[in-house]
């Protein structure tokens, strides 16, 4: 396995690599859409937070990952009989980040009949699949808008209902899936049926770097990396190891952080002026700014982490006007000045 | 000595006919060896169509490839089993335990992809090479198998395209540092004399050592962004690009001359902009570039800085294309790189009519297909335990065992994407009339479209000609701004304007699309096809480009945009059996309504 680059090293990109900090920190917050430029970064950014991210807690031998601290029977009869032991065993493994590649079968992401029992023991066992993996951890489709159509089917059931079930070949399985998605993709490859925009918390639009400077740093950087990969990434651990640091403290903190009415009040205006349909916008942008104040370390939040998560939170949720130029971000913003002017 | 003298120097071109040619040559064959040097997640657009110097290429890139590195041909709709790789059946069935077909990109890895017809790769298939070639493996989960392998590949993109619009998609383009074209170079501009494999060889191994510095580094990111190149990896790619250089000459460090070679190769042919023009004070060096390149380059100071910059800038400006830089002058936007579909998730999938696409598994749709080899693909594994199954039940007497589970069907994608294609008449006596309120009428338009998800193109003709304003794409919001930027005047090239919409929807159709053409004007076409400015032939020429469109089975819609319905307008839709609208009667329900007629016509062909 080649080292992948390291997170702190990235250049500029402040709302995706926040964005990510944020889904780490807040499950709850949804998953990331990563929408922008060829060659700024996307699927590294992704790759980058998977070397970030904190172990947790898993039932030793169950192969869905299930939380050792959940309903007993929220996961499979094996799981059940596994916790039913005098002494059930836990293990610590680190949070998964799944990649849904392009050109995957069905099968293989919901699970399906394991052939190598079937063939060599004629045994008939299911092999759980990529979304049994990604169970408390993160799913990762790059090119995200050139998923084929049955299985963003197949992703919209699950992720909404964090629930697997697969019945086939006299298999019936039941099992949580409980992912967040991520996303990454080209906008000029196709648009994002709307029903999985929605699935997203977070979007993130990506452009390339204007600034010379930020520019040269970015193709440095990539060159240094390039040259010497694990040398590269041993001049950035203690950076990176800040970041896993600052993560686990504000997932700590979370509960703690207080968000004070008036900004309940200024964040539900801001929904109300531009018409996001629904509560789902106004809990997005609340859960993702006082992430945003955890990993700052606040004790509750206040206006600029607000104004730090408007657009990620909201952008995707406007109803869209095809023929408005100005596109969502420019509308968010304006809505943004609009309503901390006063 | 740099490289390119090395080839140039090496081998007079004997009896050039053609200087131009002969230059496309040279860099052609330097770019293949710097390719070669630095192959693996890199690529290679060589644009031609089949002959003697494609022929040559490739021979050359046979020969200076490590003997060891496999070159595997793929097919532009290559099926996901053959390029990522599946279950083998025979073999499975043969050791009685799963065993994974190897697909073609794992069976490249060290090697090349060719991709032949590069122009007619779906954007998923692009998308699936980009990330073997960003990854250097194969990570694939199919038929119940978790398929991973190295698979450190270079692309060579057979793109044969030959109307601008077309193309290798983006996706993959980026990711090709290189982008050369053999158009024009016939057998008399081929020289015999080859770059050396062992030089290549040295290079190779000396390459993990070169470094750059960080003037070289800016200098080529200025340039980049003064031709408007609007991503990090053609950046990155032009460091590798003279890195590769540095190497081919025995150097660990890079010089100017690397930087030029990289900005001229990689970076120009991805220009978007005319740089502005340099200023007064051209650097001498500029004009020689036969310097020696010994240790000064490595004390370069801050102050020769912005020389270099300016340099590699010019060498990169003087390398556009020429078919580019005219379009760049023109201030059009560059011929769109991007081809395919890239909307695998969008297309419509009919039972039985249109183009194969894949495999379905489920419900059979009404009338489908069973696509037997993917059923008893399906079938076969669970042979053993169906047997078992059987045996309790006592009916043991089926040779194969297939179940409803299994059936597969092949899925089609049907031609009901539509293009709509609107020709906007911006000549002088449309223009002086009501181009503004066309706009607005185009506008709804849009919006129309964007509800039935249909793409639009812009294409629109005065004075000379006809231009391709936005290939077909389904951003509305492009659509709008490229209206919006439109100029107006000069004379009606009627039968022009038709021409070019026809080959646009002869592009569309070759891509599975169903096209209509939506023509704006006021009908009074006055410059027949060679370009004269006789009323009576231009009209003659208009009518009959119309009814050539028409008879390729192209809806068209008519929307007279002169004051008062015109005759000429009229009489041209009558002569080519097209929807005709005048513009008083064009309000938003009527358009629309008009259109989606329009869009039928060409449906029910």
């Amino acid at each position: 396995m080649k080292a992948s680059y390291p997170f702190s090293a990235i250049v500029g990109q402040e709302e995706m690599l926040r964005s990510l900090l944020i889904a780490a920190v807040d499950r709850s917050v949804g998953g990331v859409l990563i929408f922008g430029d060829r060659g700024t970064g996307k699927s590294t950014a992704v790759r980058a937070l998977a070397q970030l991210l904190p172990d947790m807690k898993v039932m030793a031998g169950c192969s869905y990952n299930c939380d050792p601290a959940a309903d007993p029977g929220s996961c499979t009869e094996a799981c059940s009989a596994l916790r039913a032991s005098s002494r059930p065993k836990t293990a610590t493994v680190p949070i998964p980040v799944v990649d849904l590649p392009l050109g995957a079968t069905e099968d293989r992401v919901i699970g399906a009949l394991d052939l190598e029992r079937a063939l060599t023991r004629g045994e008939k066992a299911f092999e759980p699949g990529l979304l049994a993996a990604a169970h408390r951890g993160f799913l990762y489709v790059d090119e995200v808008n050139l998923l084929e159509d049955h299985l963003v089917d197949v992703l919209l059931d699950v992720a909404a209902s964090g629930v697997n079930v697969v019945e086939r070949e006299g298999l019936s399985i039941r099992h949580p899936a409980a992912f967040v998605l991520v996303g990454s993709g080209n906008p000029e490859e196709g648009e994002l049926r709307p029903q999985l925009l929605d699935r997203f918390g977070l979007s993130v639009e990506v452009t390339t770097p204007t600034d010379i400077d930020t520019r040269v740093e970015v193709v440095r950087r990539r060159d240094a990396f390039e040259r010497d990969r694990s040398g590269f990434v041993e001049a950035w651990a203690k950076e990176d190891e800040k970041i896993r640091r600052r993560i686990g403290r504000a997932k700590k903190k979370l509960d703690h952080v207080v968000v004070p009415d008036d900004v309940v009040a200024r964040a539900a205006r801001l929904c109300m002026s531009l018409g996001t349909d629904g509560l789902r916008g106004e809990l997005t942008l609340i859960r993702a700014a006082r992430a945003s104040a955890a990993l700052d370390g606040k004790k509750s939040v206040t206006d600029a982490h607000l104004r730090q998560v408007a657009g990620p939170a909201l952008r995707h949720r406007l109803r869209r006007d095809p023929l408005d130029e100005a596109g969502s971000t420019v509308r968010v913003d304006r809505a943004v000045e609009d309503i901390f002017a006063s | 000595m740099t490289p390119a003298g090395a080839i140039a120097d090496a081998a007079p071109a004997p009896d050039p006919e053609d200087p131009g040619a002969v230059t496309a040559w040279r860099d052609a064959v330097l770019a293949l060896t710097l390719f070669t040097v630095d192959p693996f997640g890199n690529g290679v657009i060589l644009h031609g169509l089949p002959g003697p110097a494609r022929e040559e290429w490739l021979a050359l890139l046979t020969d200076l490839l490590p003997e060891s590195a496999p070159v595997r041909r793929m097919p532009a709709r290559i099926p996901d089993d053959r390029l990522l790789g599946g279950l083998d059946i025979a073999a499975t069935l043969r050791a009685g335990r799963p065993i994974a077909d190897k697909g073609l990109l794992a069976s490249a890895d060290k090697g090349i992809v060719l991709a032949a017809m590069a122009e007619r790769m779906p954007g998923s298939i692009a998308a699936r090479l980009a990330a073997t070639l960003d990854t250097g493996r194969v990570n694939a989960e199919r038929d119940g198998l978790t398929l991973a392998a190295p698979a450190r590949i270079g692309v060579v993109a057979l793109d044969e395209r030959i109307e601008e619009d077309e193309g290798t998609p983006t996706a993959l383009a980026d990711r090709c540092a290189y982008r050369i074209s053999l158009e024009g170079v016939g057998v008399r501009e081929i020289f015999d004399e080859s770059p050396d494999p062992d030089a290549v060889d040295d290079a190779r191994r000396l390459l993990g050592s070169v470094t750059v510095g960080d003037g070289e580094i800016r200098a080529l990111v200025s340039a980049a962004t003064a031709l408007g190149v609007a991503s990090c990896r053609a950046e990155a790619l032009a460091i590798r690009a003279a890195k590769a250089s540095a190497a081919l000459d025995g150097r660990t460090d890079v010089s100017k001359d690397d930087v030029v070679i990289a900005a001229r190769l990689v970076l120009a042919p991805r220009a978007t902009v005319m740089p502005l023009p340099p200023e007064e004070d051209v650097p001498q060096q500029a004009e020689t570039p036969e310097e020696p390149d010994d240790a000064v380059e490595q004390n370069k100071g801050e102050e020769e800085i912005e020389p270099l910059e300016d340099l590699v800038l010019e060498a990169a400006a003087a390398a556009i294309p020429a078919g580019l830089l005219e379009r760049l002058k023109a201030g059009l936007r560059r011929p769109n790189a991007s081809g395919g579909d890239g909307r695998a998730g969008a297309e419509q999938k009919s039972a039985r009519s249109g183009r194969r696409i894949g495999v379905r598994q489920g419900r059979p749709p009404p009338g489908a297909r069973i696509d037997v080899v993917e059923t008893l693909r399906a079938a076969v594994p669970k042979q053993i335990i169906r047997r078992q199954d059987a045996a309790s039940t006592q009916r043991n007497d089926a040779l194969v065992r297939v179940l409803p589970e299994d059936f597969r069907f092949a899925a089609y994608k049907h031609r009901s994407a539509s293009t709509v294609i609107f020709l906007v008449d911006a000549s002088g006596s449309s223009a002086l009339h009501r181009l503004a309120e066309a706009k607005g009428a185009i506008e709804l338009l849009l919006a129309d479209c964007y509800v039935r998800r249909d793409q639009v193109a812009l294409l629109a003709f005065r004075g000379g000609g006809a231009d391709l304003l936005l290939p077909p794409t389904r951003s509305m919001v492009r659509a709008k701004r490229s209206l919006a930027a439109l100029p107006g005047g000069g004379g009606t090239p009627l039968a022009h304007g038709l021409d070019g919409a026809r080959g646009l929807a002869e592009a569309e159709r070759r891509r599975g699309n169903t096209p209509s053409v939506v023509l704006l004007t006021d009908g009074r076409a006055n410059v027949a096809r060679d370009g004269s400015h006789d009323r009576a032939r231009a009209r003659e020429d208009a009518a009959s480009a119309a009814r050539l469109l028409r008879s390729d089975g192209v809806g068209l819609l008519l929307i007279d945009v002169s004051p008062r319905p015109d005759p000429a307008a009229r009489a041209l839709s009558e002569a080519s059996d097209a929807v005709y609208l005048p513009m008083p009667h064009a309000d938003a329900r009527a358009v629309s309504k008009a259109v989606q007629g329009a869009v039928q016509t060409g449906l029910a062909r």
